[in-house]
C-alpha cells in the first residue's frame, strides 16, 4: 500500500482570504487540516515603540491605523487611557458624539465584514451591497474630522469640533446628474445629524436586503452550520472577546458590564448565539447591526437637543480656539507650551478598555511623568482571536478554513500592530 | 466593577500572605505585585478559587522599566545660557545600535503585567512580577493555567527578550524571520539596525545597516507638578473665552 504522507503547505500572505497579510502554513491530511500555524507579524510597525517616543496627543493618528476598519473605536480606548490618567472628563456632548460614532464605527465594520466575508464564501453581491451603505458611512467620517477613514478626531477631553452644520451634497458631474444626484443629496439638505438620522432609520432595510440573500442562504448555511465551533469555555481560555464570546453564548459586553461614554444612558440589546459555529457569529453581526442603528438614533436625539461644549476647557491639556490665541497672553503661553511639549500626564498606569466591533480593545498606558508614554501597550482582540485557530481549524476541510478565518474578523493592522 | 476594589485586595492578602504586595488601584483596577518564586501558584489560585475566579488572562505584556523616569530637558531651574537646559538624553530615538546606552545592572528592569477579568464578579486584576536576573530575565509560563497567554508570552518573548520558562513553542512572533535584537527594549535604536531594500542586480531583497540618522522632535519631558485639576486653570481658559466673547459683541457682533 503507498504510504500516504501529510504535507505542508502556505496559506497566504499573498491570498484575498488571508484578509490582509496572513501567512499560514497548514498542515494537510488530504484535504484536512491536522495543523494550522499562522505566521503574524508581516505588518508590525512597532506602534506601541513610536507611541513612546511622541508626545501624547501625537500617537492618535497610529490607533486608526491599527483596525483600520474600526478606527475611531481604537482612539477610544487610547484616549480614554489618558484621560483617565489626567483625571479628567469630556463634557457630555462629546460623550454623546462618542457613543454615536463608536455605533456608526462598528456598523462600518460590520457592513465590511458581512461584504468580505460574503466574498470569501462566494456570495458576491452582499459585497456590492454592503458598499453602498459604507460610502455613506465613511461620508459621515469625512464630515467630521476631514477624513474618510483615519479619523484622528477623539481627543483627550473631548472630540476635536462639533458635528457640522451642513451635510456636503453631491457636486453635479458627468456621472452624478439629474434622477441620480436628486436621489443620491436626498438626505443632504440639512446637518450631518439630519443625515445620520435618515441613515440609520432607513438601514433596517438595508440589512433585511443582505439577510434574504444571505440568512436562509442554503449555500450560505452549509459553509458556515457546525464550522469552527468553540464552547464558551474554550472560548474565554483562548481569550476571545466580542462576538467571538458572544457567538458561543456568554453574555459579556462591555459596554452593558462596564460601561463608558453614554452607554449606560442608551437602550439596547446584546444579541447571543447559541452553537458558538460561523453562522452564529454571522447572526450574532446582523443582529449588532441593527441595534447600532438604534443606539444611533438615541444619540442624535440627544445631540438634536443639547447643544454645549464638546471639548474640555482647560488650555494645560486642550489647545485655545486660535481666536483666543490671538487675543490672550496665557491663551498663547499655552497654545505655544502645547505645540512645542504637548502636555504632562501624571505618573501611574491604567487600562482602558472599550468593546471594539471586533472584542475588546484595551489600551495598558504607563506614565512616568512625562509628556511623552512610558509604555504603552494595546490588547487587539484579533491577536487573541487568532492564535485559537490551530484549535479552530483542527479536522476542518481547508475551505471551512477560510470561512473560520473570516468569521473570527481579523484586520492585521491591529494584530500586527 | 460592581463591588468596591477593597475586599478584592483583602481577598488577596488572606489568602497569599506576603507572595504579594499591593499596588493602587486607578479606575477599578487593582494591582498587585507578585513574587515571580509564586507566579504559577498565585495565578493558579486566582483561575481556581472561588471568591477571585479569573476566567480570562486579556492581556499580557512585557515592561522595560530601563530609563524609567528620566528627562531630557531640565525644567526645575531656569538657566541664563539658552539652551544650556538641554540634557544628554538616552530615551530610544537618540542613539543608534553602536552607541547604544550599556546599563549596568538595574534591579527589576524586566516585569511582565498580566491584566485578569473576572466575568462572574465582574472584575479586572493587574498583576505584575519581575524577572530576578536582568542578564537573562526568566519568568514562569502561564500558558498551562490560562491558554491565551501562548502568543502574548510570545510576544514578550520576541519584543523584551523574556524567556518564559515552560512555554511550549516560544518563538519569534512579530519580527522579521531571522531578526537579531529585542525591539521593545529600551536600550534598541528606534531607528533600528538593518534596512531592508529589492537590490535590482542581485535581483533579490537584501539587508544593510541603516542610514537614517537618530532623531527626535520634542525632547522627553518631566514635569511632576501636576496641574491638572485645578480650578485657576479653567478660571484661566472662561476668562480667555469671555474676553473673545466681549470683544465680538463690541465689533458688532461680527464673525471673526
Amino acid at each position: 500500500m503507498a504510504e500516504i504522507r501529510n504535507y505542508t503547505m502556505n496559506f497566504g500572505p499573498q491570498h484575498p482570504a488571508a484578509h490582509g497579510v496572513l501567512r499560514l502554513v497548514l498542515e494537510m491530511d488530504g484535504e484536512t487540516v491536522v495543523r494550522a500555524d499562522p505566521h503574524v507579524g508581516l505588518l508590525h510597525r512597532a506602534t506601541e515603540k513610536l507611541a513612546e517616543s511622541k508626545p501624547y496627543n501625537q500617537s492618535i493618528g497610529y490607533l486608526d491605523r491599527l483596525d483600520y476598519m474600526s478606527m475611531m473605536c481604537n482612539e477610544h480606548a487610547y484616549v480614554r487611557a489618558i484621560e483617565e490618567l489626567l483625571g479628567i472628563e469630556p463634557p457630555p456632548r462629546a460623550q454623546w458624539i462618542r457613543t454615536m460614532f463608536d455605533e456608526i464605527t462598528r456598523f462600518s465594520n460590520h457592513l465590511l465584514w458581512i461584504a468580505s466575508c460574503g466574498i470569501d464564501l462566494g456570495a458576491m453581491t452582499v459585497f456590492l451591497y454592503a458598499f453602498r451603505e459604507r460610502e455613506m458611512v465613511m461620508d459621515m467620517y469625512e464630515a467630521v474630522s476631514g477624513a474618510r477613514m483615519h479619523a484622528a478626531y477623539y481627543r483627550p477631553g473631548g472630540v476635536y469640533r462639533d458635528l457640522p452644520e451642513n451635510m456636503p451634497p453631491y457636486r453635479e458631474s458627468r456621472w452624478t446628474k439629474g434622477k441620480d444626484l436628486k436621489r443620491r443629496n436626498e438626505w443632504r439638505e440639512g446637518s450631518l445629524l439630519d443625515f445620520i438620522e435618515e441613515f440609520a432609520k432607513d438601514v433596517d432595510s438595508k440589512i433585511d436586503e443582505y439577510e434574504t440573500l444571505l440568512t436562509n442562504n442554503r449555500i450560505w448555511k452549509q459553509r458556515t452550520v457546525g464550522i469552527g465551533v468553540v464552547s464558551p469555555d474554550k472560548a474565554l481560555q483562548m481569550g476571545c472577546t466580542g462576538v467571538m464570546l458572544r457567538g458561543s453564548g456568554v453574555e459579556w459586553d462591555l459596554r452593558k458590564k462596564q460601561p463608558y461614554a453614554m452607554y449606560d444612558q442608551v437602550d439596547f440589546d446584546v444579541p447571543l448565539g447559541v452553537s458558538g459555529d460561523c453562522y452564529d457569529r454571522y447572526l450574532v453581526r446582523v443582529e449588532e447591526m441593527r441595534q447600532s442603528a438604534k443606539i444611533i438614533l438615541q444619540c442624535v436625539d440627544w445631540l438634536k437637543k443639547n447643544p454645549g461644549h464638546v471639548m474640555l476647557k482647560n488650555f494645560k491639556v486642550i489647545p485655545p480656539t486660535r481666536e483666543e490665541m490671538k487675543d490672550d497672553m496665557e491663551a498663547l503661553i499655552h497654545h505655544f507650551k502645547l505645540f512645542t511639549e504637548g502636555f504632562c500626564v501624571p505618573a501611574g498606569e491604567t487600562y482602558a478598555a472599550v468593546e471594539a466591533p471586533k472584542g475588546e480593545f484595551g489600551c495598558y498606558l504607563v506614565s512616568d511623568g512625562a509628556n511623552k508614554p512610558f509604555r504603552v501597550h494595546f490588547r487587539a482582540p484579533g491577536f487573541a482571536h487568532l492564535s485559537g485557530i490551530n484549535e479552530m481549524a483542527r479536522g476542518h476541510m481547508l475551505a471551512d478554513t477560510v470561512a473560520i478565518i473570516s468569521t473570527l474578523d481579523l484586520v492585521f493592522g491591529e494584530v500586527d500592530r | 466593577m460592581n463591588e468596591p476594589v477593597k475586599p478584592l485586595s483583602e481577598l488577596l492578602t488572606d489568602r497569599f500572605d506576603d507572595r504579594v504586595s499591593l499596588g493602587n488601584s486607578l479606575s477599578g483596577i487593582l494591582a498587585v505585585e507578585v513574587e515571580t518564586g509564586a507566579w504559577l501558584e498565585v495565578c493558579r489560585a486566582l483561575r481556581d478559587d472561588e471568591e477571585f475566579s479569573f476566567e480570562q488572562l486579556t492581556d499580557l505584556c512585557g515592561v522595560d522599566y530601563l530609563s524609567y523616569g528620566e528627562s531630557e530637558w531640565e525644567t526645575d531651574s531656569a538657566s541664563t545660557e539658552g539652551f544650556g537646559r538641554g540634557v544628554e538624553g538616552e530615551g530610544p530615538g537618540r542613539f543608534d545600535w553602536a552607541g547604544r546606552p550599556r546599563e549596568e545592572d538595574i534591579k527589576r528592569r524586566y516585569g511582565v503585567v498580566v491584566h485578569l477579568l473576572s466575568l462572574k464578579h465582574n472584575r479586572r486584576l493587574r498583576i505584575r512580577c519581575f524577572a530576578p536576573d536582568e542578564g537573562m530575565p526568566i519568568v514562569p509560563s502561564l500558558v498551562e493555567i490560562w491558554s491565551s497567554a501562548n502568543w502574548y508570552e510570545r510576544e514578550a518573548f520576541d519584543l523584551f527578550g523574556i524567556v518564559f520558562e515552560g512555554h511550549p513553542d516560544l518563538r519569534r512572533i512579530l519580527t522579521d524571520y531571522g531578526f537579531t535584537g529585542h525591539p521593545f527594549r529600551k536600550d534598541f535604536p528606534l531607528i533600528g539596525n538593518v534596512a531592508v531594500r529589492y537590490d535590482s542586480e542581485k535581483k533579490r531583497v537584501i539587508y544593510e545597516p541603516v542610514e537614517i540618522e537618530p532623531r527626535v522632535g520634542v525632547p522627553r519631558v518631566l514635569r511632576k507638578d501636576s496641574r491638572y485639576n485645578t480650578d485657576e486653570f479653567d478660571q484661566a481658559a472662561d476668562d480667555a473665552a469671555e474676553k473673545v466673547a466681549a470683544n465680538n459683541t463690541a465689533a458688532g457682533g461680527q464673525e471673526n
